[in-house]
This record gives C-alpha cells, structure tokens and sequence, in this order.
C-alpha cells in the first residue's frame, strides 16, 4: 500500500515533469539542438594539427648541398615552404603572421657539412607556442630524414659508432590527430553542460514561481520531488549522447574501440552526477539567475579547464591537480578517451562508475536537504 | 473526524525572522488561540499582522520558535507530514503549473493526495463545473485569467474532501465578480461536506461571512469573536456627513482624517463621507471640524470596528510602518502654465496583441486637474490603456493626445511634462532614497544646484530619510518615494498604475490622502485600481471589462447607470460589468 | 552647446546610477573581481601544454651497461620518470592503458651487442596516444635525450638545428595563454553585465520608469554601454596586473597601445551584449543567449586552438567574433611589442561589429517593448 502510493505519486510527478519540459521550447533548444551545434562547431573547430603551416626557407647558400638539406620540407604535408633569400623579407613575413617560422641555411653550409657539423637555424613565432612547438619538430623530422637518407647511402659523414635509434609508435591514436582525443572530450563537455544548465532551473523555478508551497502540503515526499526531476532529463542526456557518439563516429571518424554497453554505462553514471548537482545547485540557490551562474562556474568551466580535456592534469601544481581530482568530470574524461580510443577496460570502467556513484548518493542527500517542507 | 475535538489548538506560538535591516522581528509575537472543528474561521489584519505566518505553520512548512501547535489533534513538530496528508492549504499565490493544462493541474494533485479513480471522475466534474472551468479543460493554467487561476487554485486544493482547508487570502488581487464567485464555491462546499474552513483575508465583507473571525495586527491576536459580536465595538460611534454643494466628498474626509485626535477614520461614499469619531472626542471641536454640516448617525459595520481596533492598537507606537498623512500646502503643484481643455484626450483606441483585442474602440477624455480613475477586474485592458497613454506601448489604432502630444511619436522633452508611477515599486531597490531620487532628477535633465535643491525639498515635502536603501522601506514609504520620484520635475499629469494593490486599509487611507492633496495643488491624476470604494476618491471613473469601455462618468453617474443608486461601489460594479455580459452573450447568439 | 552639456548630463546622470547600483552590492563588488581574480590564478597554473614530467615504463631486455647508460641519460634530464620496471612485453598494454604512464621504454636484447658493433641500435617507444598533444610533446623530449647520447657516443649529427624562438623563447605555453586571458576572462563577464543591464531592469520594472523620462534611447544606450566597458577594462586591469607581475611574463609593447586594443575589444563585445539585452524579454533569456554566444567565442578565438587549423569556413565565421581579433590585438601587442601599424587590421572587424550591434540595440530597444 504504501508502496504503491510512492509509485503513483512518483508516476505523476515523472509525467507532470516531463510534458513541461516538452512544452518549454527553451529547454528543448538547450537540450537537443545545443549539443549537436557544439559538437559541429567544436568537432569541426578545435584542432591542434598543424597543416600546410607556411615556413619561409632562406637560402642565403644556393649550393647543391643546401638544396638537398632542405627538399624534405617540400614533401611534408604539414609545412609549406616558401623560399626567399633575404633573411630581412622572412622576418617582415613572420612579423606579420604571412609565415610561422623561418628556417635558415647559413651561406657556409656546404663547408660546414664538409666539416662535419652542419647547422641550420630555425626560428619560430612563440606568440602561439603550441604550433611553435609542433612546427620544430616537424622541421627537425623533415630535416633529419633527408640527413639520414644521405648518410644511408654513404655520402655523408660515415657512421662512426653505433647510435640509439628511436622508434616510436603512438598507440590509440597512431596518426597523432588531435581529433581524436578533443571529440571524446567534447562529449564530457556537453553531457556536464547540457546536464548542469539544463537541472540547475528546475527547482529554483518552482521556488520562484511559489509552485512548491502548495506541492509541499500534500502527502508528497521530497525524495519524490528529486527522483521525478531526475527521470525525464536522463532520457534526454542519453539521447544527446547518442548523438554525440554518432557524430564521433560519423562526421569525425573517431573510433569506437570499447564495447558501446561501457561507454554507455559509464556515460549515464556521469549524467545522473551533472544532472544531480545541476538539482542540488539549484535548491542551495532558489533563483533561476544565481543558480545558472553557478552551474557554469562549479560544472562547465571545470569540466572545460581541469578535467584533462585539453590540458594534461600531470603538467600542473600539486594543488590544481588536486582541484582538477574533486571535480568529477576528470573521472569520466579518462574512462571515456580510453573506451573510444584503446578498448574496454572493466577495471577502470568499474572504478568509474564507482566514483559516480558515490558523487551520486551524496549529491542526493544534498539535494534531498535543500527540498525539505519547510520555508525556513 | 469522529472526535469532537478542536482542529487547531495553539498556544503562546512564536515566530521571529530578520528584518530587511538585519535586526529580527516577531511575526508571530505569543498567539493562543482554539478553532472549533465544523466551522468557517476568518483571520483579519492589516499587512504584517502575521496572518500568512500563522497559515504556514499549521500548514507545517514553518517551524515555530516557540510554544505548541496541534491540528487535529496532531502536534506539527512531531509528525508534520501525518498534517499535511489530511489537511489541504492553498497558499496566497497558489501555484499553478502554467505550461500545463487545468485537466493536468487537477490530474496531478488527485495522483499526489491518492484520490482513486472511481472517485475521481465524480469530484472533477462536480468541481469543474462549480468553477466554471469546465469548457477549458485543455486550456494551459498560464492562458487563464487571474480569477479563473484562483479557482483553479481552490479546486487543485479540493481533489479530495480534507479534514481541514486553510485558505491564505484566497481573493487577493481578484476582481469582485470572481470574488463573489470564489465564496459562493467555499459557502457551497461548507453546506454540502461539512468542511473545517480557516480563511485569511483583508476584506471585511468577506470576514463578516465567517463563524467566527481573529483580529490580528503586528504578530498579536487583538480581538476574537463572532462579526456581530465584534462590530458592536464600534456601537454609537459611526456617523456621516454630505458635504456642502460643490465641496468634492474627498476634500471633506481629507479634513476629517487630519484630525486623528477626533476621528478615527474617514472614507467617502456615495457622495458621503462616513467617518468613526474618537469615543471620547470633544463635541464642539467636532462640529468646527465639520464646519455646520450636520453628521447622521449610521450603523456600524465590521470594517469599523476593524479600523478602530487597528487605531487603538497602533496609537501608542510611533515607529508604525505606515506613514502619516501628508498635508496639501506640503504638495508643489505643476510648473508649467495651465491651459484649457481636455489634457488627456482619447478617441477610438485600440490595441491588439495578435489577434486578441486587448483594448477596443475607447474614447475619453480627463479634464486639467481631475483625478480620473481606471477600473475594472483583472485583464479588462486598463494597464494596457495606461501604457499606451504614457507612450510605453503603441497603439494598433486611434488617436491619443496626452498634454497636447502623442507620448510615443513625441520628442522625449514632451515626456517631461507627465509623471508615471509603475504598479510594481519600479525604482533601484539596492540604492538609497537620495541615489534614487537624484538619478531621476538627472534624467528628467535637472543639473547641478538646482537639481540638489529640487531633492532636498521633496526629500522634506514627502517626509522620506535621504539614506535608507528603498528596497528595504515599508510598502508604504516605497509607494511614497515611488510618487516623490514620479513629481521630481513637476509635471502636468501624474499616472498611477494600481497603486493600491497590496498596501493594508491604513497605508490606502494616507497614499489618497496624498492623492487629494496634489489635486488640490492642480496636478492632474490619472489612476487604476481594482478595490471599487477607491472610485469614491476619483472626480470621474471609466469601467472596463474585456477591453471595452462599458461606463464613464462620475462615481454617482456610474452608479445610478447601474440601476443601484446609493448602493456599493463593489455592486454597481457588479452589476454593470454583468449586464454587459450579458448583452454580449446575447449578441453572440443572434450572431 | 546648451542642449549637448544638457544631453550630456543626462548620460552622466545614468551612467553614475549604475555604477552605483553595480558597486554598492557588496556581492556584485566579490563577483566583479572575485571570479577574475580566481580564474586567472587557476587557468595560469592549469592550462599550460608544457609537459613537466612524463612518467615512464621500461622495459630493459639488454640488461647491459650500455642500455643502464642510456636509461640513467633519461632519468638524469628530471623530466622522465621510472614508475614501472616491466619484465614482459605483454606487461606494456597495462600500464599504459590505465594510465599509469605515458611511455613505454622497451630495450631489445641486442642493444649492447648492435651499439658495440657500431650499429644502429633501435629502441623501442609506445606513447599514449589518449592525448596525442601530450603524446607529441613526450616523443619530441626522447628524441632530443637520444641524440645528445649519440654525440656523446661521438656520433656526428647529420644536421644540427639551431632553435631560436622569438616573443617567448623557451616556448611557454603560458606566455601563450595569460596575455589572451586579458581579453577573454573580461569579456565573459562584459558581455554577461551588458545583457543582463537592460533584462534586469525590464524584469524589476524599473525599464518603463526610464523610458517615461525624458531620455531618448540613444542616450539610455551610452549610459548602459559606458560602465559595462568601464568594468570590463578594469577587469582586464586585474588579469593583467597577474600576468605581468605574479606570472612574471615580460611585457614588450606600449601600454597605452594595449589599452587602446582593450577600449576596442570590450567596445564590441558590449554592442553584441547590449543587442542580446535589448532582445530578451527576462534574464533567464538573456543568460541563455550569452551563454550560446560565449562558448563560441572562447573556443573559436584561438586562445587554445589556432584559428589555422579550422576549416576555411570556419575561419569565415570567425570575423564575427571580437575575441579572435581581442587575442590577437593584446598577444601580439603585449609579447610581440607590435605597434599600432602592425595591429590596425585587427581593429577593423572590431569596430565594424561595434558600429553595427550598438545602433542595433538602440533600434531594438525601442521596438522590442511590445
């Protein structure tokens, strides 16, 4: 019997929620068109991949060994080198942002390498460090395999002595396209946004609207108040995941290599996280205004600067590490590059989803205080 | 409830929250008091007396401070949610889901109080059509007007019979046809269930209707008794006065209520000024007051011993929140010359938001130094004829001249000469009094010393403090600033949007009070209400319902147009906004 | 002149009214710096691509002097760091896969034998690819460690690349960030104040007490638009005085350059709050459509992507957005030292976004009233 009356009462409240969030033509913009626009937007937009990066080659030597030094900038499909033979033009260019690095062959670079110690100078634009970056060492590769080719056939300085040869492979993401790991990333954003802004309304809205003093009057529970606002925006979370897991797939080609029952699994974990603490914001704060500044501050700017998106946890201070560790979003970040990309893991799926939970029961307890019936 | 025990016992209930200014103050200061099961009990008290404190702890979503609250028989510290399963409450603005439909409204309340289906279907239709909802089943709650919300309101509260209905001031802000209408349900409902009723309210008429009715003010319980028995404390002190020919009846209470060591209070109606003297005031003085106009004794009525309770209560206090009166030779008048003809002129307006007419074919026109009243039930288009007037909304059609200009098409400079006081207190709520007031003065172009100047004296003229923060000012002093900054640069005609709405019986009497006083000085005031005895105040009223102008005239004229001459405003009201109705039901269906 | 000192007052009159409104609530004076403030400690610490330390697995199969030499070189640079010591190849999966490292050394078992024989020695390196940015960064580190064992061993590079980075020599990417921080973490709340100023007081009821006066919308429009500027540039003040001075980033250009690019910038993210403003009837409104304008914004400016690397059409859409040309302006200005000259081209789509969304507001909010 008393079951039953929980049942009915939490059936009604569902259905009462759900065909406002239907009728609320706002809510189904944020809910719906928001994630596919980011995820267009962003899939298509963010990328730290270099590509045809023009580099102007200043050639004050025209020997025959300067040419062939520098022909293997020609064949990489990262640069495009644009010749000059002043040094005074390349750097009115790099100045003005028309090239993003000079290299230089010095006018004695064929008897230096005679010598034995060929220099080439490179100077880089550091405004934007991280393509500066990129570009040294695409410039060195290309450098260096028309260096090694030569030495392959002989032609230059005999090897010596033996050296250490470096073979790497990058794994999960062989072609090193950053893509791949920004779009899984992308998914983390806009479950915690979309889960978050969309919750973080729902109880300071009836707060304002003065619809929860007549609620409280009745045999209602507030544990049924959360549940039923809880119930309706998951489906809609896991719609927009599957858009977004689509999308990925589709339009960005990244793999899926995990089992997609994991990343679901994992995935609605996390959402019932944001979408809790979206709630709980929203009864700590009773008003629309405040509550939807917070949720951007506590969920999306976290989940977007400290989550391990796009900046690695393990380059910063003992202290953000640890910021970067309380927010959940960092969980799920991991769990989920590692699904799309390497496979399915149960032990790190499991360790996941266990934090979740935990998030999950105490963000419930909270929320649940903050609807007590009472106007105190 | 087969015991015949009382449903509400309460004893030496306290309840303290903090002021606006930080310092605490009690609510509910020490209330006890018995309500008997199977009765009609009325809370009465002006605003602050701790009537919706009172509601919200027997409803058990307050925590009282101290002493003992039992509803039916039920201690609400213990097991408030075993109160909140039987009882039903309807809080002051009962929220209502607006994005849902009034069928889904219902559906809802009956699925959360576990009425079953069966029962269900029978207690629906029986309400539906005692509110008259019944064609608007599918309609959202939001589509509805703000009677029909309140009715909706009543019957979510009513899916299930409840062992006791709290009703806080369930016709606020309603007009008097819905009003009328909201009562008739309850009295029903008493008659055919038996239903335990406690209703707060701030109408008498309403309080006169109950079994037994509480007096509240300032979180203690003043007096209690049966409305009989509490109207003969006013015994052999009510009278009234017909003032001399051409003597306006407002100008008349307005000399009695500047005397408040004779009088206790004074309102005009019908042409009459009723008054209560002071039990112990001195004849002579008195009939100086009344300057040979020969006061007839009149029988007392609830809202008089209302009054004198509230008087008597208040009068040892000085730091009450309601302002005292302000004198005429207090109010500066308009700067600029004064011209003939009509100031506000008006002729076939019509304004249409889609293809719903919000006001339709209107036409009149204000004299210099009139106070024209705008009434009508909420939704009847007076707001959006007020907006329009002041050239904050277009017109869709029709021609309209405000001091000789159109304020919409007209240079900004025109604007100077009008003064508008929002219906809500529209000033900066985080910035203090002086702030508030100098920024308008600078907008309306007042510069340097002169604009100091202008400040300072209506700062002394409207009796304001320069530095408190006017979010946290009484609602009285709020309205008082509101028309301080409204006056700022002396205009011609000054708009009051509802300024009455929500302010007690005492802060009404001096807000017209101020009223009266400008439109001695000669500025012209153009105001909406929805409380019908304020139209006593007006020199010419319009009515609207439904966007049409359905009688204009003075308050006499109207009323004698209603067939029901030397009766209530309230029914005049009544009566003409129903013939009207009617007449269109009529046309409707030859049409 | 009599009507523009007159004019001009009023604009005065407004403007004062809500810089005091805005200064008096001692929450709004927390929110104003506070989140400046904090953001900009936080971010200058978080976000930076520059690996510190890359923990690493090895696995030695040699078990040699030569191949202890070479792991001691790697250990010695302070960058790698030995977590694990595998003793299979099958161990390699793990370790990397939960993240326990980001490479994986693996030493065959005739390195020793190959380097001794003055042979090529391959050594094996699988990076996690999970951040391929990371992963790009670590590889780049190892290489440089192993040709300095090289020349150590005596091996004559084939050709030497000498670095030289300008405007941020050892290429921080905090350098890269910081300076753009100025313009954005201002521009978040500028464009936030701005479009909730008239949302708010159209909310409290306060809009129709100002339309009622004698100010015209152009005027309400400047008195609106010159705090939010106002409050934004200050902002910009605080992040910069972090930058400058806690972060200890050099500055190389004028100030008075950079400030002239922040008056510019702020001015059109104000013009785009404003027309938000005038466009919503409530704040809930207002809040939304900021937000879908700020994501874009901060993610399409090339503060942490290059605007580059986006597709043409994207980099189209990009003129729209003030950030792209504010990140630019102060970047360039303040680690590059570029003068007027130099950025002038930057300021073009800022004032055309300016010139086109203020009068827009003023139209709109007249007419958006009904």
């Amino acid at each position: 019997m008393n079951e039953s009356a929980f049942l009915t009462r939490l059936i009604a409240l569902i259905r009462k929620e759900t065909r406002q969030m239907l009728r609320d033509r706002s809510n189904l913009l944020v809910g719906l068109l928001l994630p596919v626009g980011l995820i267009l937007l962003f899939g298509y937009g963010l990328s730290f991949d270099v590509k045809d990066a023009p580099v102007a080659v200043v050639m004050e030597s025209n020997s025959a060994a300067a040419r062939e030094a520098v022909s293997g900038l020609e064949g990489s499909r990262y640069l495009l080198p644009v010749r000059t033979t002043s040094m005074r033009d390349a750097e009115k260019m790099l100045r003005s942002g028309r090239v993003d690095a000079i290299v230089r062959v010095p006018i004695d670079f064929a008897q230096a390498q005679a010598r034995g110690d060929p220099r080439i100078q490179l100077i880089l634009n550091g405004i934007d460090s991280t393509t500066a970056s990129s570009l040294e060492a695409y410039v060195n590769g290309a450098l260096g395999t028309v260096a090694l080719r030569r030495m392959d056939r002989g032609t230059g300085a005999p090897a010596s002595t033996g050296t250490v040869d470096i073979q790497q492979r990058i794994w999960f993401n062989e072609a090193g396209i950053s893509t791949w790991y920004l779009v899984p990333g992308l998914v983390v954003l806009i479950m915690t946004l979309v889960g978050a802004f969309l919750t973080s309304l729902l109880i300071a809205r009836e707060w304002e609207r003065g619809t929860l003093e007549a609620l409280f009057v009745t045999p209602v529970r507030p544990l049924e108040l959360v549940l039923a606002k809880l119930v309706p925006y998951l489906v809609i979370g896991l719609i927009e995941l599957t858009i977004c897991v689509v999308a990925a797939r589709v339009l960005f080609e990244v793999p899926i290599r995990g089992s997609l029952v994991a990343i679901l699994l994992t995935s609605t974990a996390y959402l019932i996280v944001s979408l809790l603490l979206g709630l709980f914001i929203s009864g700590a704060t009773r008003n629309q205004f405040a509550a939807s500044q917070m949720a951007l501050l506590t969920s999306f700017m976290p989940a977007m600067m400290l989550s391990g998106f796009v900046f690695d946890l393990r380059n910063v201070p003992l202290v953000v590490e640890i910021i970067g560790q309380v927010v959940p979003a960092t969980h799920f970040m991991g769990v989920i590059k590692t699904l799309f990309l390497a496979g399915t893991n149960w032990a790190m799926v499991a360790k996941s989803c266990a934090i979740m939970l935990g998030y999950a029961l105490l963000l419930l307890f909270l929320t649940w205080r903050t609807v007590r019936k009472t106007l105190d | 409830m087969t015991e015949a025990r009382s449903s509400v016992v309460i004893e030496e209930l306290c309840k303290r929250f903090d002021g606006p200014d930080g310092e605490p103050f009690a609510a509910v200061n020490g209330i006890s008091l018995t309500i008997e099961p199977g009765t009609l009990t009325a809370f009465v008290g002006p605003d602050g007396a701790g009537k919706t404190t009172l509601m919200r702890m027997m409803a058990g979503l307050l925590q009282p401070d101290s002493g003992s609250l039992h509803v039916l028989g039920i201690d609400l510290n213990e097991d408030p949610q075993a109160v909140q399963n039987r009882i039903s409450y309807m809080p002051q603005r009962f929220g209502l889901y607006e994005d849902l439909s009034v069928q889904e409204n219902l559906d809802l309340y009956a699925d959360l109080h576990g009425v079953p289906q069966d029962v269900r279907q029978e207690r629906f239709a029986r309400l539906l059509h005692m509110t008259d909802l019944a064609r608007f089943t599918d309609r959202p709650a939001g589509k509805l007007s703000g009677g029909m919300k309140q009715k909706l309101g009543l019957a979510c509260t009513l899916v299930r019979v409840p062992d006791l209905l709290l009703l806080d001031e369930p016709s606020v802000g309603v007009d008097p046809l819905s009003r009328r209408d909201l009562w008739e349900i309850i009295e029903q409902l008493i008659e055919d269930e038996g239903l335990s009723v406690i209703v707060s309210t701030t109408y008498m008429d309403e309080a006169g209707r109950c079994d037994h009715v509480f007096v509240l003010n300032r979180g203690t319980l003043l007096a209690e008794g049966t409305p009989d028995a509490l109207r003969r404390r006013a015994h052999g002190l009510t009278y009234m006065v017909t003032p001399r020919d051409g003597v306006p009846a407002r100008d008349l209470q307005a000399r009695l209520i500047d005397a408040p060591d004779l009088v206790v209070d004074a309102v005009p109606a019908g042409g009459q000024v009723h008054f209560i003297r002071q039990p112990e005031s001195d004849e002579t003085r008195l009939k100086d007051l009344l300057s040979d106009c020969e006061p007839q004794r009149r029988e007392e009525e609830l809202e008089d011993a209302f009054m004198l309770l509230l008087h008597q209560h208040d009068a040892p206090d000085e730091d009450a929140t309601t302002p005292p009166p302000l004198a005429s030779q207090d109010v500066a008048g308009p700067a600029a010359e004064h011209g003939d003809g009509p100031v506000i002129f008006v002729r076939d307006l019509v304004r249409r938001f889609g293809d719903f007419t919000a006001v339709a074919n209107t036409s009149f026109d204000v004299q210099r130094g009139e106070i024209f009243g705008l009434l009508g039930p909420n939704g009847a288009g007076k707001t959006t004829t007020f907006r329009m007037l002041c050239g904050l909304l277009p017109a869709s059609s029709g021609e309209l001249q405000v001091a000789g200009v159109n304020l919409r098409t007209a240079r900004s400079a025109a604007r100077a000469r009008i003064g508008y006081v929002a219906q809500k207190f529209a000033l900066y709520s985080n910035l203090s009094v002086y702030e508030n007031l100098d920024f308008f003065g600078g907008a309306y172009g007042l510069r340097g010393s002169k604009r100091r100047k202008r400040v300072d004296e209506i700062i002394q003229q409207f009796d304001l403090d320069p530095s408190a923060q006017s979010g946290n000012l009484p609602l009285g002093y709020k309205q008082r600033l509101a028309m301080a900054a409204g006056l700022l640069h002396e205009p011609e005609i000054l708009f009051l949007d509802e300024p009455t709405s929500g302010i007690d019986p005492l802060a009404r009497r001096a807000f017209w009070r101020t009223i009266t006083a400008l439109s001695q000085a000669g500025v012209t005031v153009v105001v909406t209400t929805h409380f019908m005895e304020e139209a006593e105040y007006c020199d010419r009223i319009a009515i609207q319902d439904a966007g049409r102008l359905l009688a204009i005239g003075t308050p006499r004229q109207v009323r004698e147009e209603s067939g029901l001459d030397g009766g209530h405003m309230n029914e005049a009201f009544i009566a003409i906004v129903e013939k009207a109705r009617a007449e269109e039901g009529q046309a409707r269906e030859a049409a | 002149m009599e009507s523009v000192i007159a004019n001009i007052a009023q604009i005065v009159a407004l403007c004062r009214k809500e810089i005091i409104a805005l200064l008096k609530d001692p929450a709004n004076r927390v929110i104003l710096i506070g989140p400046a403030l904090i953001q900009s400690m936080l971010f200058g610490y978080a976000a930076t691509f520059d690996l510190k330390q890359v923990p690493y697995a090895v696995l030695d199969q040699s078990h040699s002097a030569a191949s202890t030499k070479f792991l001691a070189k790697l250990d010695g640079t302070g960058i790698f760091q030995r977590e694990a010591t595998l003793t299979n190849a099958n161990q390699i999966a793990h370790v990397i896969e939960e993240g326990r490292v980001l490479m994986a050394v693996s030493i065959p078992a005739d390195f020793a034998e190959r380097l001794a024989s003055n042979r090529q020695a391959p050594v094996q390196v699988i990076l996690d690819g999970r951040n391929s940015t990371t992963a790009g960064a670590a590889a780049g580190y190892i290489n440089s460690v192993t040709a300095g064992f090289n020349r150590e061993r005596g091996a004559a590079a084939p050709v030497t690349v000498v670095r030289r980075a300008w405007f941020n020599p050892n290429l921080d990417s905090r350098w890269q960030i910081m300076p753009a921080m100025v313009a954005t973490l201002s521009m978040l709340q500028t464009l936030l104040l701005a479009a909730l100023s008239v949302a708010r007081e159209r909310e409290q009821g306060t809009f129709d007490q100002l339309l009622v006066t004698p100010l015209t919308p152009l005027q309400i429009l400047v008195g609106k638009a010159v705090p939010s500027v106002l409050v934004g540039v200050l902002q910009s003040t605080i992040v910069l005085l972090i930058v400058r001075f806690w972060f200890e980033i050099p500055m190389a250009g004028s100030l008075w350059l950079f400030y002239l690019g922040l008056f510019g910038f702020t001015g059109a993210s104000v013009g785009i709050g404003m027309s938000i403003s005038a466009l919503s009837l409530n704040m809930q409104q207002a809040m939304l459509y900021t937000f879908l304008v700020i994501m874009p914004f901060t993610l399409l400016s090339g503060l942490i992507t290059p605007v580059r690397n986006m597709p043409e059409v994207l980099q189209i859409l990009t003129y729209a957005n003030p950030l792209r040309f504010g990140v630019d302006l102060v970047r360039r200005v303040y680690l590059e030292g570029a003068g007027l000259f130099d950025v002038a081209h930057d300021f073009v789509p800022l004032v055309v976004v300016a010139a086109l969304t203020l009068p827009l507001a003023a139209w709109l909010f007249r007419h958006r009233l009904a």
